[in-house]
């Protein structure tokens, strides 16, 4: 976060590469969640393990996802998967792009890692209080991304999103003759099913925690923020 | 304004909607099936040429092996030959070859053979385990002899779909050659049943299950696939716009 501010408390919060990617991401996750949902229908069943069929037994059978929420709407398993497998690669590469570039620019280093005394249980469970009574951080605080925040953020970028892309290669028959490690990693085909479909329902409920805080913090302000980077800072609480 | 579930969901439905408009647009199918390629070309450039896909122990082999797709070809032709514990039937080999081919089940049984114990991965999602015992395609096709012109290996079915049009898949040398792609005609140490594609089927262990055609009746050396059936190189690649290069 960039604090240059003028003189009516505007600073310009995001960095450009966090704003294009960003919304890059928006349209992607929504294609690769739909379209993900799509391929789950071809077989709504999920299994621990190497295998798994409809005579083995699933620790999950669920009914096929309705149309309003899959890509294509109707089901068509074959263009699920092409809207699938090329929105995939674009949105691996770029996250790895941004990863490397928020390490560079020092983007992790200076507002996603955690500080001294961040994850001291007290103030853990002030900014859990916080966040339950919707008490926003106001004036220079709002500047700086508080400890549930910062976890969320890290957990999404280095944990569950990596996690989606090695489940998803390790689907993959031709990867995992090119590297079959990924399949030791996940403990089997069916796992990494499982994993990856837990991993994007986990996601989905960061995208839902996401927009209310987006909306309670105020949406004008925050969806700006992100689109030209200012962002009015709000005033102090008298 | 207040977002109520119902503006949601049609908020979902219209953008969603949309993607499938955008999808009927030629440029956009292009761009989306033309990943294919990259996944082809990502995937071929990351694994060794002959790496090997998973084989696995004995006691990892599923309960029961799935069988998908035709589950009996019951044409008049195959069923005289069923009939005949396909004593009858001969395997065609022909195309850009030097010597075409027909071998009967025995003269296959007779070739050295090669067992793997491998998973097998529906488009679906399904997985099942199995251990295969068959020919190497590398065999046949050195017995045959592969003119220099020849690019792809075209597998011809038994079996009929619903569309009345058989079914077929297609390979390229790369796969063709690969130690672990096999004609198999044993499943889980019994000859072939009738619904994992008796008498004889492709293995071709680093691509999804589509690709494993079962009932073979003819493999056929040419250099494109353009004038085969649709001219995609497979039965649902024809008819469904699966991707041909079936790695992921």
């Amino acid at each position: 976060m960039d604090s240059r501010r003028d003189n009516a408390g505007v600073v310009v919060r995001h960095r450009l590469s966090t704003r294009l990617w960003h919304w890059l991401n928006a349209l992607l996750l929504y294609i690769l969640f739909t379209s993900g949902l799509g391929i789950f229908n071809a077989h709504p069943r999920l299994y621990w393990g190497h295998y798994g069929a409809n005579l083995d037994p699933a620790w999950l059978t669920l009914e096929r996802f309705s149309g309003w929420i899959t890509l294509p709407a109707r089901y068509n398993l074959s263009m699920s998967r092409h809207w699938h497998l090329a929105a995939a690669p674009v949105f691996a590469f770029a996250l790895l792009a941004y990863m490397v570039w928020s390490l560079a620019n020092r983007h992790v280093a200076r507002d996603l890692a955690f500080r001294r005394g961040d994850l001291a249980p007290r103030h853990v469970w002030q900014d859990i209080k916080d966040h339950a009574r919707l008490r926003f951080p106001t004036g220079e605080a709002a500047l700086r991304y508080n400890v549930l925040q910062k976890a969320s953020y890290i957990g999404v970028i280095f944990i569950v999103l990596p996690l989606l892309i090695l489940t998803g290669l390790t689907m993959s028959p031709g990867m995992n003759a090119a590297w079959p490690w990924l399949v030791d990693l996940f403990g089997g085909r069916q796992s990494a099913r499982s994993i990856h479909f837990i991993a994007a329902f986990a996601l989905a409920a960061f995208f839902l925690v996401h927009i209310i805080m987006v909306i309670l913090a105020g949406p004008v302000n925050e969806v700006r923020s992100m689109i030209s980077g200012r962002y009015r800072v709000p005033e102090d609480r008298p | 304004m207040i977002l109520t579930r119902r503006h949601l969901l049609l908020g979902a439905g219209a953008t969603l909607a949309g993607c499938d408009r955008l999808a009927r647009t030629d440029s956009v199918r292009e761009a989306l099936f033309s990943a294919e390629n990259f996944h082809q070309w990502a995937q071929r450039s990351l694994m060794a040429r002959d790496a090997l896909a998973r084989e696995f122990r004995p006691d990892q082999i599923s309960p029961i092996f799935r069988a998908n797709g035709t589950s009996n070809p019951n044409t008049p032709a195959y069923k005289a030959l069923w009939r005949g514990g396909f004593a009858d039937w001969r395997l065609r080999v022909d195309g850009l070859v030097t010597r075409e081919l027909s071998l009967s089940l025995s003269q296959l049984r007779a070739l050295p053979h090669r067992e793997q114990i491998t998973r097998h991965d529906c488009v679906e999602g399904w997985s099942a385990i199995g251990k295969w015992r068959g020919v190497p395609l590398r065999t046949i096709l050195e017995g045959a002899g592969l003119r220099g012109t020849a690019r792809y290996l075209v597998f011809h079915c038994a079996d009929m779909m619903g569309s009345g049009k058989p079914y077929y898949e297609s390979i390229d040398l790369l796969d063709a050659f690969h130690p672990q792609t096999i004609l198999a005609f044993a499943l889980n140490d019994r000859p072939l049943g009738v619904a994992n594609g008796a008498p004889l089927r492709l293995r071709v262990e680093r691509q999804l299950g589509y690709k494993q055609a079962k009932y073979l009746m003819r493999i056929e050396a040419v250099d494109s696939l353009a004038h085969i059936a649709g001219g995609k190189g497979g039965y649902w690649e024809d008819h469904a716009n699966y991707d041909w290069y079936a790695g992921i």
